[in-house]
């Protein structure tokens, strides 16, 4: 199975986890990251969000950060899925999952892909709002945290 | 002839998700050429692709840039700073 995958429907982080242990014992750490909708957004009230992507250049764009990723740490095991389509407050977005013998490789592996996915990755969030919809602002501070990885 | 593709609020502003155009005919074919005519063509694309705004080009989906070379039958995508995550 591809280890990056986009799609609509909600994912079962217990599962995705667990399939990166599976059927072996080597794997000495497992970190994760879950991102999810908020409630609220610069100041004001958000009802929902659309998450538009680049069909095609997404994957490519998430499989590339994940070769990275394997090639600056040691890992046996990497899974990356982004959603897609009409989300609400609590929702789930995005998953990374990083397997490794230590803990501190799948640490700073799980940071790496979400810095990368940040930037790099060709997803945009349109927010529902209390004051009309709006296309959410690229930060800076995104931009700063995939810089300290080069 | 290249495929242009827009995206998020760059799609918005010019009102079309993608379109076909003829490469410039004069000098080496680069991303920023082909912004530079796509400018001269409309005020739409002179405001959604202005220089000072922040906007960001992928070429065959690869992140690219105005150096980037560009030739007949490329994919090339114009596109707000990404947000996804």
């Amino acid at each position: 199975m591809a280890r990056a995958r986009v799609q609509q429907a909600d994912f079962d982080v217990g599962a995705e986890l667990e399939a990166l242990t599976r059927g072996r014992s080597d794997v000495g750490a497992v970190a994760s990251f879950v991102g999810l909708v908020r409630d609220a957004n610069d100041g004001s009230s958000v009802r929902g969000l659309t998450l538009e992507h680049y069909p095609g250049m997404t994957e490519k764009a998430l499989e590339d950060i994940c070769t990275q990723a394997d090639a600056r740490w040691d890992l046996q095991g990497l899974v990356v899925i982004h959603r897609v389509g009409s989300l609400v407050p609590g929702d789930r977005i995005v998953l990374v999952g990083v397997a490794s013998a230590h803990r501190g490789h799948a640490f700073e592996a799980c940071e790496f892909i979400m810095d990368y996915l940040k930037t790099r990755a060709p997803f945009w969030k349109r927010e529902d709002t209390s004051e009309g919809t709006r296309w959410v602002e690229a930060r800076a501070s995104d931009d700063a945290a995939a810089q300290r990885w080069k | 002839m290249v495929t242009l593709l827009y995206f998020a609020g760059l799609r918005e502003s010019l009102g079309r998700s993608r379109e076909q155009v003829s490469l410039p005919a004069h000098g080496t074919p680069t991303v920023s050429l082909l912004v530079e005519s796509l400018r001269s063509r409309d005020a739409q694309s002179a405001e959604a692709l202005a220089p000072g705004k922040r906007w960001r080009v992928a070429v065959n989906q690869q992140m690219a840039d105005l150096a980037t070379p560009v030739k007949a039958g490329d994919e090339i995508a114009f596109f707000p700073p990404v947000t996804g995550g």
